[in-house]
């Protein structure tokens, strides 16, 4: 095979795939069907740019070649039967007919997330159906993502996609009434794809940039699509400041750098200045949504003067801001922190035992991490000890636990061995 | 357009437990939704408590055990039901979220098409 075909579609496929598969479903209306339009326009590809050579826009030609295909699917089902389920929504002038010339499709992608993010399908089916149907990975890559088996992965999408048809989950983007609120599952789900690839919940490595690399993608195509919302403007700049940290997170040996310890000049200059562009932007309007604060505190982080030394008081106040909107024990936890940083460690230990009832947070590492922190701090030693030990009982990333148990290690020997001091 | 089921799901012992004017009230909020959903609404009832339930199972061997009482282990039941027509699940969900139901909450399930 010409190895410049075979990268001229392998770089159509990751970044072409959805648009394809979107346009398809708007004509077939079942999603099934529009993913078999989309692999075959792919698999026609990889003969025919051999014979003629890559196209200009080769986007374009794979949605024409994936169009004729559903026009071709559709002709044959309306002779064989009536009708088959269909998705709901489509408006009355999606059908075959459709106007819509060769070089400008509408981009149905916005139709297809929507679809794929609809809160009446279970949270997992949301983000497997996205990374299927927008992101084009195969079903055992979205195994992978979710470390689970290949076979019960395709159980989840088969079950979703019938949900779906049966339920008829329409291919439309929700009206103004719904859209913030559907938007947030949408936001939800890519910004899961993110934290996933960004600190991997377990193995060898600390991120998995395949599935970074997807949300960041995600993001910019909301960001496209929908121009003016501050909510996906604030995501974007999350992803893109939190990112920009990626080469200076481990060391040489591949071992974790915390925030403060980072080098600066391994940061991502442009994915920074992109972000803290969009940080602004996010913040024009108010009330602040979830991601605009989670973004505006990563900007915090990535502009301190002094490295390591943020403005913590800040951090602090735009935390009770996020608190307000999105009360989750998660973001309570983080506030501790910045508690601790902005009042000292004996603050920070307090905030931490406040919120240590949560059942949420029971099974959590960064608790017992962050409890050990400042146990250090305050030159508690055992009992940091023994929070550095439970950290390391509940962290299943091998870097992570490198960490932990270094910085364990780092504690002078304990004073009393046999009976470590407990409160 | 499909039809949708619209469980309505109780807490039969906060019903018992509840004043009648609570009771007034929802069957008021009941008469109240049947009037501004009523060109979707195809059914829709109380039903007995769960007490009056039987539930049919399959058995392996091809046969029928019937039991006393409803499916549902929790403590939620079904305490009635509406029948809708809705083009979709969203407006299907605008409409069931506007079913009173103080006492659990609904649950919305496609109808199978008979056709």
């Amino acid at each position: 095979m010409d190895p410049v075909v075979a990268a001229a579609v392998a770089d159509a496929h990751r970044t072409e795939w959805g648009r394809i598969l979107a346009a398809a479903a708007r004509l077939t209306g079942d999603l099934d069907t529009a993913e078999e339009c989309a692999q075959e326009a792919f698999a026609e590809a990889l003969g025919s740019w051999t014979g003629t050579g890559v196209p200009d826009r080769p986007g374009a030609w794979l949605t024409t070649v994936a169009r004729r295909r559903a026009m071709d699917i559709i002709r044959r089902r309306d002779l064989l039967r009536g009708k088959l389920p269909l998705l709901a929504g489509r408006d009355a002038g999606d059908g075959p007919d459709a106007a819509g010339t060769e070089e400008t499709f509408p981009d149905d992608r916005l139709r297809l997330i929507f679809t794929c993010c609809h809160p009446a399908l279970a949270p997992e089916a949301r983000v497997a159906l996205t990374l299927r149907l927008l992101c084009g990975l195969s079903t055992a890559e979205v195994a992978n993502a979710f470390l689970t088996s290949e076979p019960t992965m395709a159980a989840r999408l088969t079950r979703a996609k019938k949900k779906i048809a049966a339920a008829r989950i329409p291919y439309r983007v929700p009206g103004p009434n719904e859209l913030p609120h559907r938007l947030a599952t949408v936001l939800d789900v890519v910004h899961l794809v993110f934290a996933t690839g960004h600190t991997a919940p377990s193995g060898g490595t600390l991120q998995r940039r395949d599935l970074a690399e997807r949300a960041l993608d995600l993001a910019r195509m909301l960001r496209l699509l929908l121009p003016d919302e501050p909510a996906v403007a604030g995501l974007l700049a999350l992803i893109l400041l939190t990112d920009a940290r990626r080469h200076a997170r481990t060391d040489a040996n591949g071992q974790l750098v915390r925030l403060a310890e980072q080098d600066r000049s391994r940061w991502d200059e442009s994915e920074i200045h992109e972000g803290l562009e969009l940080v602004r932007e996010s913040l024009l309007r108010r009330p602040y949504s979830r991601y605009p604060l989670m973004a505006a505190i990563a900007a915090t982080h990535a502009t301190a003067l002094t490295p390591g030394t943020p403005d913590w008081a800040q951090i602090l106040s735009l935390y009770d801001e996020l608190i307000a909107v999105w009360p989750s024990p998660i973001v309570a936890l983080n506030r501790a922190v910045a508690v601790g940083e902005a009042n000292g460690p004996a603050a920070g230990l307090a905030a931490l035992d406040a919120i240590a009832g949560e059942p949420e947070l029971a099974g959590y590492h960064y608790l017992a991490a962050a409890r050990a922190e400042y146990l250090r701090r305050l030159d508690r030693h055992d009992e940091a000890r023994l929070a550095y030990d439970e950290a390391l009982l509940l962290s299943a990333n091998d870097t992570e636990r490198h960490f932990l148990a270094a910085r364990r290690d780092e504690l002078p020997p304990s004073d009393a061995p046999e009976r470590p001091r407990r409160p | 357009m499909a039809e949708y089921m619209v469980f309505i799901w109780s807490d039969e012992q906060a019903v018992e437990r509840s004043d009648p004017g609570t009771m007034d009230r929802t069957m008021a909020a009941h008469r109240e939704f049947v009037s501004r959903h009523a060109s979707a609404l195809r059914g829709g009832n109380r039903l007995h408590p769960s007490g009056a339930s039987t539930s049919i199972r399959h058995t392996p061997d091809g046969g029928v055990a019937i039991s006393d009482g409803a499916f549902s282990e929790t403590k939620e039941v079904i305490g009635g039901f509406y029948l809708i027509e809705a083009a979709d699940i969203d407006e299907a969900l605008s409409i069931a979220a506007d079913v009173p139901a103080p006492f659990g909450g609904v649950e919305l399930r496609p109808v199978l098409p008979t056709s």
